[in-house]
């Protein structure tokens, strides 16, 4: 494995490769979308630590192999966090550039926004081995094409990040959640909808259907809070209210993906919140369940990791007008079906165009997001 | 600034392809005679002025899709015209270019408050949005200052910001979807009413991409609850250091208020004259603070708020007692441009980000240009995020003022470079800071970015001679 320290050694590499090249950070998400075909691993692992930090400023920098817990743990001892709260789900070895590579957002994301509303700016090596800056540190800044975005949820497929710039958050004083139990998923999906659109600004709503219980979050100061749990508990007919610890804990778990069944598959597919509990009794019969997150828009989903579990996960999505990503699965399965949607024949020639842009010999992650 | 020379055998072909646009399009849809071309000669950059070749008005996707064949088969440039109110000349023609104009695509087409999104036509203002959902106590966040004018497919294509997006986000953050019609005429359908894309951004680079990348003839946006009521204070202070002090204190405690804006002595005065807000006059700096919430949120809110201002001994402090009030210190600020072409002849307004804790010095270095270039200049910023809007003061009919306007707004957008920020957060690199793209960027990410341009637009028909320098 080939795990440069420096960009410049990095840029080398890149230059040197004699072909296809496996790009990852710690590689904890080996077993999502297809598998890579590459006689060598590129890693961003000893390209590691926070090289800018300014809490009044809400920003923050960290080289691309940095952990995510080194992040969090940094943010934390300021009183900050990352605003798309990323899921744990792949543990902690997890990298800044796995995380941004992946676009991966926790439930926060309904309200505060996708990891990739958050990137400012990234330093990256083009597959001609060309160490490129883009964006920048500030929170606002539309000066030329936004290719930070383009690159972030690219999965390597088009450089190899090696740090990146995002925009930080305050952690609220108080966390408090409304527990709705008793609810099928189609009622639960509109107490969430009907509390998305409170005016109390609800920043993760979910629903659980093996314990039929639905969540609603509030992150404000201690006295909004209790306010607005109060208020939302009146308007959608009462329920328990979690203090900030339970809260904490209980959204750590649906971050994380916790009550997720167990299953060799696991995928998830994101539709308009309503279309949410379609989705679920959609691929039921195949043995597939879940739970949904983003007021009903995230299904995160596990089953057995058969041909005929993944279509009824991609039949269900097209239905609902939706996407899906296999998460994680066998090898097998992953090389031999869309592990997501497959796009129109003028997207699928400007993908590739786009890919040939930045890396013209096509040594990044080859096939990594589709077969062709 | 210097133009690419037109096409001569384009000019020369004038009559025929003015007929071939007749062809394709309903009468009233093309633009031709000089006196009807005239108001789309420029946009609010209105120091440049060019008149295009042809201006078409298209009503549907499928007329664009024949407008874009058309034009690729010809090799006619075309350039993408919101409602023309673009601050960088985004909007500007050239003369042997087809200006497509969206206004009569101006359509809401659906709106869905269970899933919380509308669609809506690009010619669509972007106060349409909010006033098309606030019967049901719903809006669409990004707040432009030339929101009453300004279309969403506009906002779109610059990434528009507005006053309001230390809270709610620009427009990137709130778009689920779009359809992109490209320079080959291919319809391109870009994420949806759901989150997140599955595979590439495109939407995320299609935003901001200035016209770049093609015509859009519908996007999805994202509408959001209303507050339950939001409430706005002044707090003046004796030093632009102060005031800046002040905003670091706020956000370190914490509070991240859903607009935190900073005047300078300069825009405050010619504010206060145009709106009457009560602005402190015996101010060096002055923040516009608004939370939101419910009254004793508010309150609550404030006070803490207060606390925090009276450490920096302000000079003035006032909250707002009534939406009466709030709406006065808005309109003050909303209306700054206005209030500044009341005190000057003309104006260039400025648009970089820099880090926030380099503002003091920032304003400083500002000041010691506005003397030497003997030129006035009045600063509002986005103090929350970092976004400097200077407004550079000078007499349009005398064309020195206007050479020594544009090279003191040089100097300002190459200083917040310098001190790590950018050319441009949220009116667009159009053609004022095309040739300014090179104090950010190499030539190799230069390079990147035409590469990408190159996939979507290889001959580079589409708003030529913008972002890029030639």
């Amino acid at each position: 494995m080939m795990m440069p320290q420096t960009e410049a050694e990095l840029a080398g590499l890149v230059m040197d490769a004699a072909g296809p090249l496996l790009v990852q950070g710690n590689g904890t998400k080996s077993a999502m979308l297809r598998p890579v075909q590459a006689a060598q691993t590129l890693s961003t692992k000893a390209m590691s630590g926070i090289t800018l930090y300014a809490p009044n400023e809400l920003v923050m920098s960290a080289r691309a192999g940095t952990p995510l817990a080194e992040i969090e743990e940094a943010l934390a001892a300021h009183n900050q966090q990352l605003v798309a709260e990323p899921s744990h789900l792949f543990g902690a070895e997890q990298t800044i550039g796995g995380v941004v590579g992946a676009n991966m957002s926790g439930p926060r994301r309904i309200s505060g926004g996708a990891m990739r509303d958050h990137v400012l700016g990234v330093r990256l090596v083009n597959g001609s081995g060309e160490i490129l800056n883009f964006g920048g540190r500030v929170l606002k800044n539309v000066t030329g094409l936004d290719v930070a975005k383009l690159v972030t949820g690219s999965f390597g497929t088009l450089a190899v990040m090696t740090e990146i710039t995002f925009k930080v958050a305050p952690r609220s004083e108080a966390t408090g959640t409304l527990v709705l139990p008793g609810l099928d998923a189609k009622a639960a999906v509109k107490a969430l909808s009907a509390g998305l659109g409170s005016p109390f600004c609800v920043s993760g709503a979910a629903y659980v259907p093996a314990t039929q219980t639905a969540y609603l979050r509030i992150e404000e100061f201690a006295p909004s809070v209790t306010y607005r749990c109060q208020a939302l508990a009146k308007q959608l007919g009462g329920g328990e209210v979690l203090g900030t610890e339970a809260s904490l804990e209980l959204w750590r778990d649906i971050r994380d993906c916790k009550m997720l069944p167990p299953g060799d598959a696991l995928w998830r597919v994101s539709v308009a919140p309503s279309a949410g509990p379609a989705v679920l009794e959609a691929v039921a019969a195949q043995g597939v369940s879940g739970f949904l997150d983003w007021g009903g828009g995230l299904v995160w989903l596990a089953g057995p990791a058969t041909q005929e579990a993944h279509d009824a996960v991609c039949a269900a999505a097209r239905a609902a007008h939706g996407v899906w990503w296999l998460m994680r699965g066998p090898e097998a399965l992953r090389a031999a079906v869309d592990v997501l949607p497959p796009e129109s024949a003028a997207l699928a020639a400007l993908r590739r165009r786009v890919q040939q842009s930045f890396d013209p010999r096509g040594i990044f992650n080859p096939l990594k997001l589709q077969a062709a | 600034m210097r133009q690419p020379d037109p096409k001569a055998e384009i000019l020369a072909r004038r009559a025929e392809l003015v007929a071939g646009l007749r062809h394709i399009l309903p009468e009233r849809a093309v633009i031709e005679d000089r006196i009807s071309l005239k108001p789309y000669e420029t946009d609010g950059l209105s120091a440049y002025r060019q008149t295009p070749l042809a201006v078409v008005l298209p009503e549907t996707e499928a007329e664009i899709v024949a407008v874009m064949k058309f034009c690729a088969a010809h090799g006619v440039r075309v350039i993408p015209r919101g409602a023309g109110t673009s601050l960088s000349g985004g909007a500007l023609p050239l003369a042997d270019a087809v200006v497509v104009g969206m206004m009569r695509m101006n359509r809401i087409l659906e709106i869905n408050y269970a899933d919380r999104y509308a669609v809506v036509q690009p010619g669509v203002t972007n106060i349409g949005i909010t006033n098309a959902v606030a019967d049901e106590g719903f809006f669409y966040a990004p707040d432009p200052s030339s929101q009453l004018a300004c279309m969403i497919g506009g906002n779109v294509g610059m990434n528009s910001g507005g006053a309001h997006c230390l809270k709610y986000g620009v427009t990137a953050n709130n778009l689920l979807g779009l359809r992109l019609v490209t320079i080959e005429g291919e319809v391109l359908e870009i994420g949806g009413t759901h989150c997140d894309a599955a595979g590439y951004d495109w939407l995320g680079l299609i935003t901001g991409a200035e016209g770049q990348l093609g015509i859009l003839t519908e996007v999805t946006v994202r509408i959001l609850r209303s507050p339950e009521g939001a409430r706005a204070m002044l707090a003046g202070f004796a030093t632009n250091e102060i005031a800046g002090q002040c905003v670091d204190a706020i956000i370190s405690s914490g509070i991240i208020p859903v607009a935190l804006e900073f005047m300078d002595r300069p825009a405050i005065h010619a504010c206060e004259a145009f709106a009457h807000a009560g602005y402190p006059l015996n101010a060096e700096a002055l923040l516009i603070i608004e939370v939101e919430g419910s009254e004793e949120e508010q309150t609550a809110m404030l006070g803490r708020i207060r606390e925090i201002c009276e450490r920096f001994n302000p000079v003035s402090m006032r909250v707002s007692e009534t939406a009466e009030e709030s709406a006065a210190i808005w309109k003050g600020r909303k209306g700054a441009f206005g209030a500044i072409g009341r005190i000057s002849p003309d104006y260039l307004c400025m648009d970089g980000t820099i880090p926030t804790s380099r503002l003091p010095e920032v304003l400083r270095r500002i000041e010691e240009m506005s003397a030497s270039y003997g030129l006035q200049v009045a600063n509002i910023f986005h103090a929350g995020d970092g976004n400097l809007h200077p407004l550079i003061m000078f007499d349009a009919n005398d064309p020195a003022s206007f050479a020594r306007a544009e090279a003191f707004g040089a100097d300002i957008l190459t200083l917040c470079v310098e001190v790590g920020g950018c050319l441009t957060g949220e009116h667009g690199v159009g053609i004022e800071k095309r040739d300014l793209m090179t104090k950010q960027f190499t030539k190799p990410e230069l390079d990147q970015m035409r590469r990408i341009k190159s996939a979507f637009d290889p001959d580079w028909l589409l708003n030529p001679a913008k972002v890029f320098p030639l």
